[in-house]
């Protein structure tokens, strides 16, 4: 009896200009749990969201269980059994966790939906798959991990043949990262066939019967976790041999640069979320905030930026009160921030990337004078930051979302390093971007850090933490719970305080 | 039933309003019955067009386009209702077609914005353009409308006392028909299968196609049968309320409606509350004219509904949730 | 077809019907720009048809009023209160938008209203011309009136250096900068340092300053009184060409001149060819249903500046 659940033959993709999904060909069997791993970029969503329907493949074959699959129709995909859990959670925040879970086969009478009948099989679900969950909470008022479960639950409402996981882990701690994976092997011991996407390699050791390696869109290889290592499985991803520890000197921290005093923040559902908090930063450190994200993180560092207004507590830059000061003031005080939605906050799409280098200086010398700018100023400053930072464009005149992401991000960090500033704090500086421009980026802010300069570093990326950090800051439920040397501390120790065990 | 009851708020302004609201009406009915039927059966008849004018708004609007286009479907609809009804000296007839020019603009609409992701604002704009440009070209004077309606007076309601003569009395069909749609569309978005889908495709479209839903052909129904009502409103208007065409006679309308929808909260309830305000409102103006109020220039009366439109707003909007994708056209193949 | 001969006609070939034309076209290319520096800032003023009445009436009232000043002084005086009129009712718009979240679209269609309104009051009483048919208000002062350049009225060429400048602010000044960061993202353009609320609140200003311009220069140049209805269609027009232009300063030019001659054309049409005047109104709506409809805008897509402004209801 043919065990193979799903084949996917010959599929290509192109976006505009990039092929994303080059001729891949791929097999998995019942009860398989297939890894596949690949750095940002590389089309291991692309290849999914194919599966799945979401997107259209330019050409190939996805066969299921015989049977070939109509492209682009999810509603097909889910009648042959495929289910899948989104990276980017595909929720509707306003509406409940039984409305979330039930959209699209709603149990119903007539036309009118039985919610009664909802929350029992949501019930029947969360029990089957010890995945606890309230059907009424409304999803936006959840916090992000439990947010994970509706996603996960949504999944495997129907009974599938196949599950494709996209980055699950993200927004998890160690232990539910644990809890996750095992669910995974219950499901793959039942004959669930299982896609499982990630760029960290140690879960892919951890839970994969076969690994396949995509790179640039192209599949590249195979392996099983018994004949590799991290080192080797990065090597296939990209291609060359990666250094995994930085080469950095020791830090040589000075004065206090930053110190924030019992700081109350609420976000924007009106909750406390940065929750009496106390942290000082000095001059010449990179201190790693470490966390799962949803704990308030984004909150303070939007209070830091003077993005979001502060309830109680103040801190203070250089000594002088900076607590309610509008962006462009705390920017002036010596702050430069590397925003962690960079689409968002961090650059203007339709700009040049002349214009996004200068973004937010455009109103001092040399770029203006008075009312006049200076635009042969911008774009000589420009042509030596792209040059500096390696930004792969043909020109600083076309628009900046013409560049890949990694190349994005190199235009915020190049702006924002070079601004003779006395405090970085980059939020996430490094999510979405190809490993030779994380290592990049990486080196940037040690340097920045041996000039003198102070780093706040908020990354939900625990390895990001512990390879450049000087310092670490675990923070949980709004507050720092725990000040760590990088030297002294293990990953398990770490994992438990993120996940709010007290020592 | 009783739940609803026992975590009733009965310090929210909204319930404190009504009851402040009704209290003055019983007031005024005690002082001069007839005077207060006629202002309240006024502010009915003003504010069921705004009302139904809303619901147009919050069908498009729940299910994730914006439509600013509901002036001119109106006034298209009620322009071929009028002609075709004066032409055929049939007015259901008239009706008909004014609810089928309704659902042709807006699908104009929905393919400008769903399918081309034109600009919801620009394009809705445009068709107002469109169907200025039309009826202004086309119009012709001295139509009449042969007949008019029969009104009805509801069999026990229109008995009761306070109530029964303002509101269930004296109603022509599409009021008539207005009250039992608005509390459908309310039990539609909520209670059905079809509401879930459509607020999934107006909050996150995302969601809503990873669960196998088609948000193109969601999001164009919906806007149709927006436009159905759009039509049903200006055939309403030409053919029951006011009984002629006049090149101007939506007069804002639609653009109030939307005011009111988002005043509602995007709750067809909501809407229908404010526009019924609105109305009275309108009609106490009227009265208060009358009473001799006479130094009031004229003109100032009659921009009282535009100037209650932008209070209105200022009082609701910027604290306010849109449906979350309202306004953004969906483009399924993001990288 | 006829109608169509008479329009290239009317509007272009004769000299009166190019100086009709030209004249036209500058009201058009201003009132454009009213609304293309509005878009630049992300917010549609659809309310630019209040704005020139005001801006019109406040001039026409300068105009009558002021005595015994020489031109030199007097015009420029009378344009300005058009402006500062014009931007009064934009700015409260732009001020409700900052401080409420109300949205540009309703309140500025609102405020069309009610300044037409208030404009017609006042023409009818406190500003009239007794002992007329019709209402309007006295005649303008000669040094009031916008000189003519060997014949052509100024208007066009006053109108042309507006559209230069307004293109050299979006590119080469700081407020050029903040207008276009905050029309396309606003978030970020808060992260860069710029307020975004004064931002909005000085585009409606601006925007409601060149329009009530706008309705100054244009009863300055035609008829020196002011009849509401005279200004029927210039604030919609506006959007059209606006529109055409894609947002687009310099490019307004050949669309304004473009309907400027069709308007021009526009009572002929009836004489001479027998078809309704309105059909300008419906061939102006369909050109520009053509031209913003998607075929065009798929070809142009990956480099022009799509025009958006949906940034949603609340704030």
């Amino acid at each position: 009896m043919d065990t193979t659940l799903l084949r996917i033959e010959n599929l290509s993709k192109t976006f505009a200009t990039v092929k994303a999904n080059d001729n891949i060909s791929l097999e998995v069997n019942k009860g398989e749990v297939v890894a596949l791993l690949g750095e940002n970029g590389a089309g291991k969503s692309t290849l999914v969201k194919s599966v799945f329907g979401l997107v259209k493949p330019d050409s190939g074959t996805i066969t299921i269980k015989g049977e070939v699959i109509e492209a682009g129709d999810t509603a097909a995909a889910i009648r042959h059994g495929i289910g899948m859990v989104h990276q980017h959670f595909q929720l509707v925040p306003v509406m409940s966790v039984a409305e979330n879970i039930i959209l699209g086969d709603e149990p119903h009478k007539g036309a009118f939906i039985s919610y009664a009948e909802a929350r029992e099989s949501v019930k029947e679900l969360s029990d089957k798959f010890g995945l606890d969950i309230d059907p009424d909470a409304i999803v936006e008022d959840l916090p992000v991990g439990l947010q994970q479960r509706v996603e996960i639950l949504k999944a495997l409402r129907k009974n599938v043949d196949l599950l494709i996981l996209d980055e699950p882990t993200a927004v998890l701690t160690p232990q539910e990262i644990e809890e996750l994976l095992q669910v995974i092997r219950n499901l793959s011991s039942q004959g669930v066939g299982i896609i499982f996407i990630t760029h960290k390699l140690r879960e892919v050791l951890a839970v994969a019967d076969r690994i396949v390696v995509l790179r640039n869109g192209k599949s590249v290889g195979t392996a099983t976790p018994k004949e590799s290592t991290e080192s080797s499985l990065a090597q296939l991803m990209i291609g060359r041999e990666v250094i995994f520890r930085l080469d950095k000197k020791e830090a040589k921290p000075g004065a206090v640069v930053l110190e924030i005093e019992d700081l109350y923040v609420k976000d924007d559902r009106k909750l406390m979320s940065v929750n009496g908090l106390s942290l000082s930063l000095h001059a010449g450190e990179i201190l790693g905030v470490a966390g799962v994200e949803g704990n308030g993180q984004r909150e303070l560092v939007e209070a830091l930026t003077g993005m979001r207004p502060t309830v109680k507590g103040s801190f203070s830059i250089l000594g002088e009160v900076a607590t309610g000061k509008n962006p462009r003031a705390i920017h002036t005080m010596g702050v430069s921030h590397v925003p962690e939605d960079r689409e968002k906050d961090g650059l203007i799409a339709t700009l040049s990337i002349d214009e996004n280098l200068v973004l937010n200086q455009y109103k001092n010398p040399p770029f203006a004078k008075g009312w006049i700018r200076n635009i042969a100023a911008v774009n000589s400053y420009a042509e030596k930051m792209i040059e500096k930072f390696d930004v792969r464009t043909p020109s600083g005149k076309y628009p900046i979302n013409s560049l890949s992401g990694g190349n994005k991000q190199k235009v915020v960090i190049a702006r924002e390093m070079s601004q003779d500033s006395k405090i970085i704090i980059a939020s996430q500086p490094t999510r979405g971007i190809d490993i030779g421009s994380i290592e990049f980026i990486h080196n940037q802010l040690l340097a920045s850090r041996d000039s003198g300069v102070a780093v706040l570093l908020v990354s939900a990326e625990l390895d990001e933490i512990l390879s450049i950090s000087d310092r670490i800051a675990v923070m949980y439920g709004g507050k720092i719970v725990a000040i760590l040397d990088p030297h002294d501390v293990d990953r398990t120790q770490i994992g438990r305080l993120m996940a709010g065990a007290t020592q | 039933m009783l739940n609803t009851i026992k975590s009733f708020n009965f310090k929210s302004w909204k319930f404190l309003l009504s009851v402040a609201t009704f209290a003055l009406w019983i007031y005024c009915y005690a002082a001069n019955m007839d005077i207060t039927n006629s202002v309240v059966a006024s502010g009915m008849r003003f504010g069921m067009p705004l009302a139904l004018a809303s619901m147009v708004g919050i069908m498009c609007e729940r299910s994730g386009v914006i439509n600013i286009g509901i002036e001119g479907t109106m006034l298209l609809s009620g322009f071929t209702g009028f002609y075709v009804a004066s032409y055929s000296k049939n007015i259901v007839i008239g009706l008909v077609i004014a609810i089928l020019t309704g659902v042709l603009t807006s699908f104009v609409h929905a393919m400008m914005t769903i399918k081309w992701g034109m600009d919801q604002i620009i394009a809705g704009t445009i068709i107002n353009i469109l169907a200025s440009g039309l009826t202004s070209f086309l119009y012709r004077e001295g139509s009449t409308v042969p007949n008019t309606w029969p009104i009805f007076d509801i069999p026990i309601l229109s008995k009761i006392p306070l109530l029964g003569a303002s509101l269930f009395s004296q109603l022509g069909p599409i009021q008539l028909f207005g009250m039992f749609l608005i509390p459908g569309i309310w039990v539609m978005m909520n209670k059905t299968r079809w509401g879930l889908r459509t607020r999934s495709v107006g909050e996150n479209p995302g969601a809503a196609d990873t669960a196998g839903i088609n948000v193109i052909r969601m999001r164009m129904t919906n806007v149709m049968i927006g436009g159905a009502i759009g039509g049903l409103v200006g055939g309403f208007i030409c053919l029951e309320l006011v009984g002629s065409f006049s090149k101007d006679f939506t007069a804002g309308t639609g653009f109030t409606a939307l005011a009111l929808m988002i005043f509602g909260r995007w709750n067809p309830l909501g809407a229908f509350a404010a526009a019924i305000l609105f109305g009275l409102a309108q009609a106490l103006a009227t009265q208060l004219q009358i009473f001799g109020v006479n130094n009031v220039p004229n003109q100032f009366i009659t921009i009282l509904p535009y100037v209650f439109t932008i209070l209105v707003l200022a009082f609701s909007a910027g604290k306010v949730r849109p449906p979350a994708a309202a306004g953004k056209p969906y483009e399924k193949e993001q990288s | 077809m006829t109608a169509y001969h008479v329009l290239i006609v009317k509007g272009f070939q004769s000299t009166a019907g190019l100086q009709s034309t030209l004249s036209k076209a500058g009201i058009l290319i201003m009132s454009g720009l009213a609304i293309t520096i509005g878009l630049r800032a992300g917010l549609f003023n659809i309310g630019a048809q209040g704005q020139v009445l005001s801006g019109a009436l406040a001039f026409t009232y300068v105009g009558y009023r002021l005595h015994g000043l020489p031109i030199w002084v007097h015009l420029p005086v009378a344009l300005v209160v058009g402006a500062a009129f014009g931007a009064f009712v934009g700015g409260f718009a732009g001020f409700l938008k900052a401080t409420r979240g109300v949205h540009e679209v309703i309140s500025t269609i609102m405020l069309n209203s009610i300044m037409a309104g208030i404009v017609d009051y006042l023409t009818q009483n406190q500003f009239r011309l007794q002992g007329q048919p019709n209402t309007r208000t006295p005649e303008i002062l000669h040094s009031a009136r916008l000189p003519h350049i060997f014949g052509y009225p100024s208007g066009f060429l006053i109108a042309v250096f507006l559209a230069f400048f307004v293109s050299w602010v979006l590119k080469k000044t700081t407020t050029g900068f903040e207008f276009e960061s905050v029309g396309r993202n606003r978030n970020a353009a808060w992260y860069a340092g710029i307020s975004v609320k004064k931002t909005i609140i000085l585009g409606m200003l601006v925007s409601g300053a060149i329009a009530g311009f706008t309705g100054a220069i244009f009863s300055s140049e035609t008829t020196g009184y002011f009849v509401p209805a005279f200004y029927s269609g210039i604030g919609f027009d506006g959007i059209t060409v606006a529109l055409l232009g894609r947002a687009n300063p310099k490019a307004l030019i050949p669309g304004a001149i473009f309907i400027g001659g069709m308007r021009s054309a526009q009572s002929a049409i009836q004489f001479e060819a027998g078809v309704a005047p309105d059909i300008i109104n419906l061939l102006l709506a369909l050109v520009l249903f053509f031209a913003t409809a998607p075929f065009l805008a798929k070809l142009l897509k990956s480099n022009a500046k799509s025009i958006t402004t949906t940034s949603g209801w609340g704030s």
